[in-house]
């Protein structure tokens, strides 16, 4: 049987304010245990929260970067549950009115397919502590550094339909909130983490069927993985006449599979009602617009900048666009160069395909953007051809200093002295006398591909620093 | 000394009569021969109140003469106290120590007032007679086997048996007004908002309030200008500019317009202190007030109400008292569950579980619009009562309290006729409005309060009604008889 496969996405995005949601104590990842937890993040008694203003505008620089509504007034709730690392005993979160309204989103396929995905909602809320149960002997320590990190949950429609969407779907809104600089989109430190919606129906029909709930998915893979497992686990127990059961349930990567989470953890009663420590928060259209006017350039314009000013193509400026980072490089790289396609070629070629290898962040690179733009000078001035331009790339790669200096130093530079490449041509000519005959007997469609014999044997003669251009034009006057 | 007020004090500080050591020495004697009897204070801190003192002296010698500068006073033990326990009354606070100041203690330290200690009240301010305090009922200084009323007892009765010249005390549902009345002295609430609740432990969000207790209102003005005005660090209180209350109490009463809401003197009212109540307020009619017949229809509707959102809110107020960061925790708990239910069965006492078990309910799944958002809608309700009634009067009176000070042990076991016992205060909390009690004569030797309710921020006019009163009385003088533990 074939099944149609309907997924939704919550996205738990940390938010890159410096102090957290409701307290002045530092967001800062990584700090020993308890060491960024203030009165007001303990929980201790008649502490109380106030707004980081940050986060709101964070929050509306999200809603307009979707075009989402803009909620004018929103409130916080309080979501009643007991854990040992929420430590209030419920979490200070949005339910009936969040800051962000309804919205779209679109994203691109691979295949270049273009899909509109709807945002339901975005809201604000406070990140918990985090429970550690190991090196605890049987017992379970709390750190609280984390407790009142800002997040937006961003919720969609369930318009996905497969794993690559879902993906894509990810990638897209990583891209847009690294481009406002709301989060650091850090997903090794859970800055950006989700929960899978999935159902499946069969295809063609239009009833949504019984959806399960995947918590804490935190990279891209493991929601491809994830998304695949369930697909696979559903479809089996319907194939087999079998019931899904609406539940929450964990993805092990250790084991790439789901579970179940324990249904005493999941039949939770929140008991939701309007914080009373808080106001409603009311914006006005004056701070929706001076938001407005502070918006970055968004990824889609920006690649359709690239398609229109620098000529690239939809794959290549989708490529060069889709990081901020990325784009800001191959932006700098283009300006100190003067060449955008070719720039563009080294950006996408060179430079990723050794970030790859190398596991390195663009950050780390060791090629910045000028040293990029001064080695692709040199080939563009024919000082050394693009395969040289190779070689001086991994020496740069290398730490062996800039296009200039690795030129000089390993005698790279393209011959373009007239007698130089004079007296290599003669060598050649001289040398194979069986190929110049049969040049000289070949008609005219014959002999350029014959020329390519004695081209290919100068550039070696010259071990490929023979400016390329100029020996075919010596061979052509040589030859007639 | 101590049967001066605070305005009296502070004047003859300045004086160099005394110095605050004397006088916060001379409090502590008195602390010690009497509160045996009283039990209003759960701790006593003498030396921190021997430094404190020490330092006004420094302040007062160098001729500082802010007003409250060298004041002793008593704290209620839901306000946190950096370096000296808050209990709040429960054994689930009992170890607790905090590391900070509330801002009201930390605005009274600033101004030079002298802690002497923290004082008696109901479990987490749930009570309207003292008798829920893990460290046992306050007792009446008028007649030691009456409660000094709830939650701020302890307050009002260190006031009243002038084991302190002024307190704080915070207000829910009355737990100022309640034990101000039973005790004979003055005190107030301002408008929700007025006062930070930051450091205060939590109640009921959306109804706390804290504010002064004295002997008078004048020593009212004197404390509430100290601990008014907006806190950054409390998104509810309120950016409303702060007048010196003492500034207007001597302004004459003449065409002043009082609102007698008549369902405030109705069936429930004990005939008593109805009759008080009328002798009090013809003397301000006496001075050129006006009295008017007025209605709050919605009134009988506030318990209810009331006793829905109050314990909704603290039901998760309180889910914070968990056995794993402070506070009370059970002895070997076998795992996560047990060290909740255990830790909270144990050390929380019945009242505040009976709260927390009904606010639980009232936000379920399923009963949330029955009752809190219903709650809410006659909330709104009540609070409009309130604004047509202003349109046609500048202030509301009425009793304080249905009758006076019960005996000890009376409502215990009837938690029902308990909560009648807040009848006329608890609209005030819900309407967010300033509402004071002011001695009105006594009734069998025991206290009777007359209760003034203000406009928003209008606790100005509530203070000037409340001296003006009191310069045409004496019930405010009068001194209990305390009997001294063998």
């Amino acid at each position: 049987m074939r099944w149609d496969v309907v997924i939704g996405l919550e996205v738990h995005l940390q938010l890159a304010t410096a102090s957290k949601i409701f307290s002045g104590a530092s967001t800062h990842f990584g700090a020993a245990p308890n060491t960024q937890a203030c009165a007001v993040d303990l929980a201790m008694p008649g502490m109380l929260p106030v707004l980081n203003e940050q986060a709101v505008r964070y929050a509306v620089m999200f809603g307009l970067g979707i075009g989402a509504e803009i909620g004018m007034r929103s409130v916080f709730d309080r979501k009643n549950y007991f854990y040992p690392d929420s430590p209030k005993g419920y979490q200070i979160s949005q339910f009936q009115e969040p800051v962000v309204g309804r919205g779209s989103f679109e994203i691109t396929l691979e295949d270049g397919t273009v899909r509109h995905i709807g945002i339901t909602r975005a809201h604000l809320e406070e990140d918990a502590g985090k429970s550690l149960h190991e090196d605890f002997h049987g017992q379970t320590g709390i750190d609280l550094n984390r407790a009142g990190t800002p997040l937006l949950e961003i919720v969609t429609d369930p318009d996905l339909r497969s794993a690559e969407e879902a993906v894509a779907y990810l990638k897209t809104l990583h891209s847009l909130v690294t481009y406002l600089g709301i989060s650091d989109g850090n997903m090794a430190e859970g800055s950006m983490r989700c929960d899978v919606n999935l159902s499946l129906r069969p295809a063609g029909s239009q009833e949504l069927g019984t959806r399960t709930e995947i918590k804490n998915v935190n990279s891209f893979r493991f929601v491809e993985k994830a998304i695949h497992h369930e697909i696979e686990r559903q479809a089996d127990i319907l194939e087999n006449g079998g019931r899904v059961i609406q539940e929450t349930r964990l993805y092990d990567a250790d084991r790439d599979e789901t579970r179940a989470m324990r249904s005493k953890e999941v039949a939770n009663d929140y008991r939701y009602f309007p914080e009373p420590d808080l106001l409603p928060v009311i914006i006005d259209e004056a701070f929706v617009d001076s938001i407005r006017a502070t918006l970055p350039e968004l990824p889609r314009e920006r690649r359709q900048r690239f398609v229109d000013i620098y000529g690239l193509s939809h794959y290549d400026a989708t490529v060069l666009s889709a990081n901020r980072a990325l784009a800001d490089y191959y932006e700098a790289v283009v300006s100190d160069c003067g060449d955008p396609k070719i720039a563009a070629n080294w950006v996408q070629g060179e430079l990723l395909g050794q970030l790859n290898r190398s596991e390195l962040a663009l950050a780390d690179s060791p090629v910045s953007a000028p040293a990029l733009a001064g080695l692709i000078r040199r080939i563009l001035d024919n000082s050394i051809s693009g395969k040289i331009a190779k070689q001086v790339f991994e020496a740069m790669w290398a730490g062996e200093g800039d296009a200039d200096r690795i030129i000089e130093a390993r005698g790279l530079q393209q011959v373009s002295d007239s007698g130089a490449l004079e007296t290599m041509v003669d060598e050649v000519i001289s040398a194979n006398p069986e190929q110049l005959a049969q040049y000289l007997a070949a008609d005219e469609a014959k002999r350029k591909k014959l020329l390519g014999f004695f081209v290919g044997q100068v550039m070696k003669v010259s071990k490929g620093q023979a400016n390329p251009q100029m020996v075919n034009e010596l061979l052509a006057r040589k030859l007639s | 000394m101590h049967t001066q007020t605070v305005a009296e004090l502070a004047r003859q500080l300045r004086e160099k009569q005394f110095s605050s050591v004397e006088l916060t020495r001379s409090y502590l004697d008195r602390i010690q021969a009497l509160d045996g009897v009283l039990n209003s204070f759960v701790t006593i801190d003498e030396s921190g109140a021997l430094a404190a003192a020490a330092a006004a002296d420094a302040r007062l010698a160098k001729g500082d003469t802010a007003p409250l500068l060298g004041i002793p006073l008593a704290h209620k033990d839901i306000f946190c106290t950096r370096g000296l326990r808050s209990s709040c009354g429960s054994r689930m606070l009992d170890n607790f120590v905090p590391p900070y100041d509330a801002t009201v203690v930390a605005r009274l330290r600033t101004a030079g007032t002298v802690m002497l200690g923290k004082t008696n009240m109901d479990e987490f301010a749930m009570g309207s007679s003292n008798e829920t305090s893990f460290y046992g009922p306050s007792q009446n200084p008028w007649d030691t086997s009456r409660v000094p009323g709830g939650s701020s007892g302890g307050s009002a009765a260190a006031v009243a048996a002038m084991l302190a010249p002024m307190a704080t005390g915070t207000d829910t549902g009355g737990s100022i007004r309640q034990p101000a009345a039973f005790c004979g002295i003055t005190g107030l609430k301002p408008t929700y908002g007025r006062v930070s609740r930051l450091g205060m432990v939590a109640f009921a969000s959306s109804l706390d309030q804290a504010g002064p207790m004295a002997r008078n209102a004048e020593d009212c003005a004197l404390l509430l200008n100290a601990i008014a005005g907006v806190d950054p660090l409390d998104s509810t209180s309120a950016e409303e500019p702060v007048p010196d209350f003492t500034a207007t109490l001597e302004r004459p009463l003449a065409g002043l317009r009082i609102g007698l809401p008549r369902e405030y003197f109705g069936s429930g009212l004990d005939d008593a202190t109805g009759t008080r109540i009328h002798a009090a307020l013809a003397l301000l009619e006496q001075q050129g007030a006006t009295l008017v017949d007025v209605s709050l229809p919605h009134t009988g509707l506030s318990i209810p109400t009331y006793y829905i959102i109050a314990p909704a809110e603290a039901s998760t107020n309180l889910s914070r008292f968990d056995g794993v960061r402070y506070g009370y925790r059970c002895e070997n708990p076998a795992d996560l569950h047990d060290l909740y239910t255990r830790s909270r069965e144990e050390g929380f006492g019945d009242e505040v579980k009976r709260r927390i078990l009904v606010g639980t309910y009232a936000l379920s799944a399923g009963y949330y619009d029955a009752y809190y958002k219903k709650a809410q809608q006659v909330r709104r309700l009540i609070r409009q009562d309130f604004v047509d009634c202003f349109r046609e009067v500048d202030i509301i009176a009425g009793p304080t309290t249905p009758g006076p000070a019960f005996a000890l042990g009376a409502k215990t076991s009837d938690p029902l006729s308990m909560y009648l016992e807040d009848v006329y205060t608890l609209a005030v909390n819900l309407a967010g409005l300033p509402g004071m009690s002011v001695p009105a004569g006594f009734s069998n030797g025991l206290p009777v309060g007359l209760q003034l309710i203000g406009g928003h921020f209008d606790e100005a006019r509530l203070l000037n009604v409340a001296h003006q009163l009191q310069q045409a009385s004496d019930w405010h003088l009068q001194q209990p008889d305390i009997k001294r533990p063998k």
